[in-house]
């Protein structure tokens, strides 16, 4: 379990990193932890690992400041960022020093690094990997202590869809052996198929703590969408029934307020074909853009 | 709170903390950089083949040297060269900015902090593993210096044995400077956390600031006493500076030793407090 209390990060006078988050990360799910890039998660993971000081606040894990530990790898793994291995050494050196910094067997190496896949590369300098290659090194490493807490930040940088897979249905069996599970990433998609819960936030500050379900219903809201050669009759007709109509792009109507029931049985009546009846529900991910819309702090400019 | 089963891996019986279980971890990463091996190779050829380069220039004009100009010579001049130390001070204090520096850059040291929190433990293995390492390798290299040169100089009796005086100070001071400038490459690192700039620093100081420091003045002359490179020059001659500079503020030999242990101190404290309290 990972409790933040207040956690906050000052940069200088005007640069708040993380503002004032206080939340739990619970054992036997998947927390995904969302927000823009900027947002704060990396510093947020850091300052859960002892990394990073806060400035006010306080981060444990398992109700022990990290700082305080005198070994780390059997309370918490982590994979912070994939470049945090020294490009020089084979992947088999980099864990074993970490193991043995740890007191933890050769043998416990060589296991993790068939778990991800890398035995028959174990022995190559970490330099001339892919960067999918080096998040499984980091993962192996946050693997090796077999720890009740893992955070990992962005693991699905640089995976292939193969490998993106893989990770997901690690995560989720990490979770499923009642470990607690914390995942960043600034891409909803990457982590609304394996996360159970989600901690979103923007420019440090939390925005939402609450399970995928009860984000979802955030999305809500429902459209149909028809296809029709005549959108001025069924348009007319649809209004007087009380529904809402929109002409959406490829001349499409959008139409909120009715069931898709209705519609068909409305364009029958009027003896209107229809070529596309489908029900549209907004994704995750917009749930999420128009969620931190307002605290993206590098917005591209639209184009003109 | 749900109640959740606690993952099995609670029941292990945590194991003790122990301080030598950091010294392995720190050798394995030693050794696991090829920069580690070539550096050392540098070292050691650098202190044998110069010495053998510079007993051999000695041997060949031997018999054509005046007997004051023999008198003056101390045979260690040729088994621990001025030119072979320059080589050994910019590779030991390379290794030392690599051991450091190249963690930092890298974010390895991001790793290794989160793997144990105890930060004044991975310094204090860090510092120990590499001084050990480099007092035995600049052992071995001064030993050999000196038995290889002097044995070539034996040849034209120019040479002297282990129980002169001066000898064993010579080659002592010789194979402490290896551990000292990997020391000063370490606390440069730490404080610079970048391996290049922190090797071009710490050629400017262990090199190229002592000629720019001369003894004509009382303060001048403590300032280059206190360098680290001008100490080990002053260890190495057994009689000190030679006699037509004796207007000089000349360099105690305690006073040189004094130096060499003020700069491992300080190193390490550097390096230390540096790693200590820094974000890695």
């Amino acid at each position: 379990m990972i409790e933040l209390d207040g956690l906050t990060r000052r940069y200088g006078r005007n640069t708040t990193a993380v503002d004032d988050l206080t939340l739990t990360v619970r054992p036997g799910r998947v927390t995904g932890f969302l927000g823009p890039n900027g947002a704060g998660k990396s510093t947020t993971l850091r300052m859960v690992l002892g990394l990073t000081t806060p400035t006010s606040g306080t981060a444990t894990v398992g109700g022990v400041r990290f700082r305080e530990l005198a070994r780390g790898l059997r309370h918490a793994g982590a994979l912070l960022d994939a470049a945090d291995v020294h490009g020089g050494r084979s992947a088999r050196a980099h864990l074993a020093s970490l193991a043995r910094s740890n007191g933890i067997g050769a043998a416990r190496v060589d296991e993790v690094l068939g778990q991800v896949g890398l035995d028959d590369a174990a022995d190559r300098r970490v330099g001339a990997f892919s960067l999918g290659m080096r998040q499984r090194v980091g993962i192996a490493a946050a693997l090796l202590g077999d720890p009740p807490v893992l955070m990992f930040d962005e693991p699905f940088n640089g995976l292939d869809p193969e490998g993106v897979r893989w990770v997901r249905e690690l995560f989720r069996r990490l979770a499923a052996e009642g470990r607690t599970v914390f995942v960043s990433s600034h891409l909803m998609g990457e982590v609304e198929h394996c996360a159970d819960h989600l901690v979103v936030i923007g420019r440090g500050r939390l925005i939402a703590d609450e399970s995928l379900d009860e984000f979802a219903a955030r999305a809500g809201h429902a459209e149909v969408v028809v296809r029709t050669p005549e959108p001025a009759t069924l348009t007319t007709a649809l209004v007087d029934v009380g529904a809402d109509v929109r002409p959406d792009a490829g001349g499409v109507l959008a139409v909120t307020g009715v069931s898709p029931e209705r519609i068909a049985e409305l364009a029958l009546g009027l003896r209107i074909p229809l070529h596309q009846l489908t029900t549209r529900t907004a994704s995750l991910e917009e749930a999420f853009m128009e969620l931190t819309a307002a605290d993206v702090e590098y917005a591209a400019r639209e184009t003109r | 709170m749900t109640t959740v089963t606690r993952p099995a891996t609670q029941t292990v019986p945590t194991h003790p903390a122990r301080f030598r279980d950091l010294l392995a971890a720190e050798w394995i990463k030693l050794w696991s950089l090829r920069s580690t091996w070539a550096a050392f190779a540098l070292i050691l050829l650098a202190m044998v083949g110069l010495a053998v380069h510079a007993a051999l220039a000695t041997h060949a004009g031997w018999p054509d040297w005046s007997a004051e100009r023999r008198a003056l010579r101390s045979p260690l001049w040729d088994a621990f060269p001025t030119e072979a130390q320059m080589f050994v001070v910019l590779a030991a204090s390379g290794v030392g900015a690599v051991a450091i520096g190249g963690e930092y850059a890298s974010g390895l040291m991001r790793t290794t902090f989160a793997a144990v929190p105890r930060r004044y433990a991975v310094a204090t293995a860090k510092l120990t593993v590499l001084t050990g390492v480099l007092t035995l390798l600049g052992t071995l290299g001064a030993a050999a210096a000196f038995a290889v040169s002097q044995a070539i100089l034996a040849d034209v009796d120019a040479s002297m044995s282990i129980g002169d005086p001066g000898a064993l100070r010579g080659i002592a001071a010789s194979a402490l400077l290896v551990p000292l400038c990997a020391l000063v490459g370490m606390a440069l690192a730490a404080l610079i956390r970048h391996t290049a700039p922190a090797i071009v620093t710490a050629a400017t100081v262990l090199l190229l600031l002592p000629t720019a420091v001369n003894e004509d003045e009382r303060w001048s002359a403590l300032l280059r006493h206190a360098m680290l490179v001008p100490a080990w020059q002053r260890l190495r001659d057994p009689t000190g500076p030679p006699p037509w500079l004796t207007d000089l503020h000349a360099a105690s030999v305690s006073g040189a030793w004094t130096t060499y242990a003020a700069w491992a101190v300080v190193a390490a404290l550097v390096t230390t407090l540096a790693l200590h309290r820094r974000a890695p």
